[in-house]
């Protein structure tokens, strides 16, 4: 049975962080630049999983398993500021949110 | 049995793209919770049984209720009164719903060849958790504070400010 090469793994986990940069580049919807970081820890994740399949060793799971739990409470707090700057500036805008600029 | 991996990383990559190209959130939701359930097909075939499973149940099944839940509290104003019936129609959720029958196919393949992980070496989840709990036991202790400094900060980050705080 074979198996797929590694170098097919890290191509497509670089994949999805590329389309999850430019996500995070090209959209000014807070919620949308959420969602594009997730896809780029996603396929940081997908990148330990497969590297971790190669040598047959769980080190990679275990690197998934600290980057779920970095992904749940980044998202936790992400989503609870974009709650405060929707109160405070009624719009999803990341560019509404400038007042810190020099 | 690579065919599966790549027929999954196909999907997982459209999917994708659709996510950062959609004007409205929830459909990007949407797709993004199918790219997610292709990475967990992924993650499967890659012989890492125990992290699919936790894709679909933390990923698919918390992060995304968090974000759908921020989106139901924003409830973007009259500009969205339209949006139900629109959310409703066919032309919304077909593209997901194609996605998902293809990884839905994939699943019952693996399962109609035994339910056995296909291709690579699987890794058992008493495995990742001999390692979790032997030399990685630090950094559980500190993904544990992490999450509780995140719940902390959340629920101050969250609450409605009145007077002086906000």
């Amino acid at each position: 049975m074979t198996t797929v090469p590694v170098s097919h793994v890290l191509f497509v986990a670089a994949i999805l962080f590329s389309l999850g940069v430019v996500g995070l580049l090209v959209r000014r919807n807070v919620i949308f630049m959420l969602v594009a970081i997730e896809v780029m820890l996603n396929a940081t994740g997908l990148a330990f999983v497969g590297a971790g399949s190669r040598w047959g060793q769980p080190d990679g799971q275990v690197m998934f398993l600290f980057i779920l739990a970095m992904a749940a409470a980044e998202v936790s707090v992400g989503l609870a500021l974009v709650l405060q700057l929707y109160e405070r500036r009624k719009s999803l805008d990341s560019d509404r949110a400038d007042t810190l600029k020099g | 049995m690579n065919a599966l991996f790549y027929l999954a990383s196909a999907v997982a990559v459209i999917a994708t793209l659709l996510v950062i190209s959609r004007s409205h959130p929830v459909h990007a939701l949407l797709y993004f919770v199918v790219s997610l359930f292709a990475v967990a097909v992924m993650f499967f075939t890659l012989g890492a049984p125990f992290v699919a499973a936790l894709e679909v149940v933390v990923y698919a099944g918390a992060i995304i209720v968090l974000f759908v839940f921020v989106v139901m509290l924003l409830n973007l104003g009259p500009a969205t009164a339209g949006e139900r019936a629109r959310i409703l129609s066919p032309r919304t959720w077909t593209g997901p719903a194609i996605l998902a029958a293809i990884l839905a196919v994939e699943l019952a393949v693996i399962f109609a060849r035994g339910g056995g992980a296909v291709g690579a070496v699987a890794v058992p989840p008493k495995q990742v958790g001999l390692a979790l709990f032997g030399p990685y036991l630090l950094g559980v202790e500190m993904a544990s504070m992490l999450l509780l400094a995140g719940l902390v900060g959340a629920y101050h980050l969250g609450r409605r400010g009145k007077g002086g705080e906000s």
